[in-house]
């Protein structure tokens, strides 16, 4: 089998771009996009500028796949932005952009890749949630409802995409040191570690043996799970 | 480029085959698609969709939506037939 092709959005940082490195050293051919330019590089690593919420900017993307490969094999969707703030005090455009970025971003990403992927009857996605979801995290509210969405998706999808041999799973990480978390003060994320079964912060590693296990070939009767971290 | 798209519509659907399709007779600009009497299931007017705007795509070098706003909110849905899928696609085509 020719090197695995792999879509992973949000790569130019944190956990996106762990993942593309990580998975551009094993072997995979990896495209990754995000706001702007990433300014790290890899062999076998290729990056879109775009916004993973504009379906024209979307599309091209994966032309471009389709021109250059032919198929696609799996997919990461791990743009996302959050915003910690109470409900009463968080303007609407805020709402909005989580709302692009992390449900219709997602969506666009499993259509156009369920369209590649359902031509070889076989493909893995992985979307993301988080804890912050069972967890009901106060001052969370807009990125715990576009995450809820996003788990709702994967159910849906999972069915809809299971004819294609694609299959779509969740992992609900823990917090991980990345920026997405740095603005939030200290004791709210000890809190938040407290809730959890093994109280400790996440790390890359974590991740990526959870999805590991959901792109091996071997899991293909795995499928519209949501896996947490850290025992939630 | 109506007929041209049309031809493309049947090669695409010859190509996919019996198994994606679960089509029994070759398809010609007057096949209904779909509904009473249609040739497809619905998931096989997915399939059939979705291979037209890669094949479109690959022909015609420019991306076209068929399953956009438009089509889905149509009174007389372009999908009815091999003949009004190209009519839509040719529009696509010609307006982007």
């Amino acid at each position: 089998m020719s090197e695995p092709v792999t879509v992973i959005t949000g790569t130019r940082k944190g956990i996106g771009r762990h993942l593309a490195e990580y998975y551009c050293d094993r072997g995979h051919i990896v495209f990754g996009c995000s706001r702007g330019e990433p300014g790290w590089e890899r062999d076998n690593y290729n990056h879109f500028v775009a916004d993973v919420s504009d379906e024209g900017q979307v599309k091209s993307i994966f032309s471009t796949i389709r021109r250059e490969h032919g198929r696609l094999d799996n997919l990461l969707n791990n743009a996302g932005i959050a915003s910690m703030n109470h409900s009463l005090l968080t303007p609407v455009n805020t709402v909005r952009k989580i709302m692009d970025t992390n449900v219709i971003g997602s969506f666009l990403f499993c259509r156009e890749a369920a369209k590649l992927m359902k031509k070889n009857k076989y493909g893995r996605i992985v979307n993301f949630s988080t804890v912050a979801v069972p967890l009901k995290l106060e001052g969370e509210a807009a990125y715990v409802a576009s995450k809820s969405a996003v788990e709702g998706l994967t159910n849906v999808l999972s069915r809809e995409f299971a004819g294609f041999g694609i299959t779509v799973n969740t992992i609900g990480p823990v917090p991980i040191d990345t920026d997405l978390i740095r603005a939030v003060p200290k004791d709210k994320i000890e809190s938040l570690v407290e809730r959890q079964s093994i109280k400790r912060l996440g790390q890359m590693d974590d991740v990526v043996n959870v999805i590991d296990f959901f792109l091996r070939a071997e899991s293909e009767f795995v499928t519209g799970q949501s896996l947490y971290l850290g025992g939630v | 480029m109506q007929q041209e798209i049309i031809e493309l519509i049947v090669e695409t659907a010859r190509e996919l085959g019996e198994d994606e399709l679960s089509l029994t007779e070759e398809l010609n600009a007057d096949t209904r698609l779909f509904g009473k009497e249609g040739a497809l299931d619905s998931m096989g007017l997915v399939t059939l969709i979705i291979a037209v705007e890669q094949a479109i795509e690959d022909r015609f070098e420019s991306p076209v939506a068929l399953a956009d706003e438009k089509a889905l909110s149509q009174t007389r849905s372009p999908y009815r037939s091999v003949a009004t899928l190209a009519e839509y696609a040719a529009s696509q085509i010609q307006g982007s």
